[in-house]
């Protein structure tokens, strides 16, 4: 099968390290593979996700005044776009609804919940 | 079964400290995914596996490689292994402390983060899903040897087994006992052998045998 990141080119192509991707911290990888194992699984179409993400980094770029304005050196700011990209399908095809991921995000903020499972 | 001389080691205790935004709602999706039925921890981190190589039990590899070749750098690591670490640049990830811990012919350590899953990731890539399981998180402290053995290391009962709960201050990264026939090898030759099982403490290196393959 052929590596669906290979079709992420230009601003929306994964930071990478001598052509491996690269992850400066574990939940930019825990991002990566959730998007990547439900793609697999059919959650979403690889499509869908690859124009959001895209859509989400423009805006990104857009706030700074460009892509010249863009700082992020540690892949942070790219992750935390695939994370919208990924949060805004899933709630799109009714997998996770906004509200729900909100309200057990701010459990895992404030230490109410601390097990992911 | 736990012989009375095994022991836990959690003095630096674990506090909770918060999360970034984005770790939250990474952490807030995964759960929902995993409840919902749609994902698997174990086929995230098999995603994540085949993609990511750039930091992994390489890193930690090296480390054990050097510290059983050259004796100076192995009595710098064990007393302080943030410097000798900060000083190869990998230490750089996240702010944590590692206290390295050396296993010899009567004292074997073993890993484990017992209220959720802290790792040196920085040293041995991205931890395995059984290091993040609740079976293995409560069964390292209350019957270490049992689970050494279902990952094939059976232990003498003379050896004493300590078990060191990793926090948010501090991970720990377990120095395996060289294996026997390797004198005179080089780092690089010595670094095939280090698993990142052997790291966390719950088998031995690799045999000179295996890697000659």
């Amino acid at each position: 099968m052929a590596d669906p990141t290979l079709e992420l080119e230009g601003a929306a192509a994964l930071p990478r390290s001598n052509g491996e991707p690269v992850f400066s911290a574990p939940w930019q990888s825990r991002a990566f593979g959730m998007a990547m194992a439900l793609s697999e699984q059919g959650a979403f179409e690889w499509e869908d996700f690859r124009v959001r993400l895209i859509a989400e980094i423009a805006d990104a770029e857009a706030a700074v005044g460009g892509p010249e304005g863009i700082e992020d050196e540690d892949g942070s700011l790219y992750y935390s776009r695939w994370l919208a990209a990924l949060s805004a399908v899933l709630a799109e095809r009714d997998v996770v609804a906004s509200p729900e991921l909100a309200g057990r995000e701010e459990e895992f903020r404030t230490g109410v919940r601390r097990e992911v499972y | 079964m736990s012989l009375d001389h095994d022991h836990v080691h959690a003095e630096h205790g674990h506090p909770w400290s918060p999360p970034s935004e984005l770790e939250a709602r990474v952490r807030a999706l995964e759960s929902l995914l995993i409840e919902k039925g749609r994902a698997t921890p174990e086929a995230i981190d098999a995603i994540i596996g085949k993609y990511e190589t750039e930091i992994g039990p390489l890193l930690g590899a090296g480390v054990v490689a050097r510290a059983w070749a050259d004796e100076e750098f192995r009595r710098r690591l064990l007393d302080d292994a943030d410097a000798v670490l900060g000083e190869l640049e990998l230490s750089g990830f996240e702010a944590e402390h590692v206290k390295v811990v050396e296993c010899t012919p009567s004292e074997h350590h073993i890993v484990v983060c017992t209220l959720c899953s802290c790792y040196p990731w920085a040293l041995l890539g991205l931890p395995p899903g059984w290091y993040k399981s609740p079976a293995y998180r409560a069964r390292a402290v209350s019957e270490p040897r049992a689970v050494m053995a279902e990952f094939g290391l059976v232990l003498e009962d003379g050896v004493r087994v300590t078990v060191w709960d990793s926090s948010a201050d501090i991970r720990y990264l377990v120095l395996p006992l060289r294996p026997e026939g390797t004198e005179g090898w080089s780092e690089e030759r010595l670094a095939e052998l280090v698993t990142r099982d052997s790291m966390i403490g719950v088998s031995r290196p690799l045999e000179p045998e295996a890697a000659a393959a």
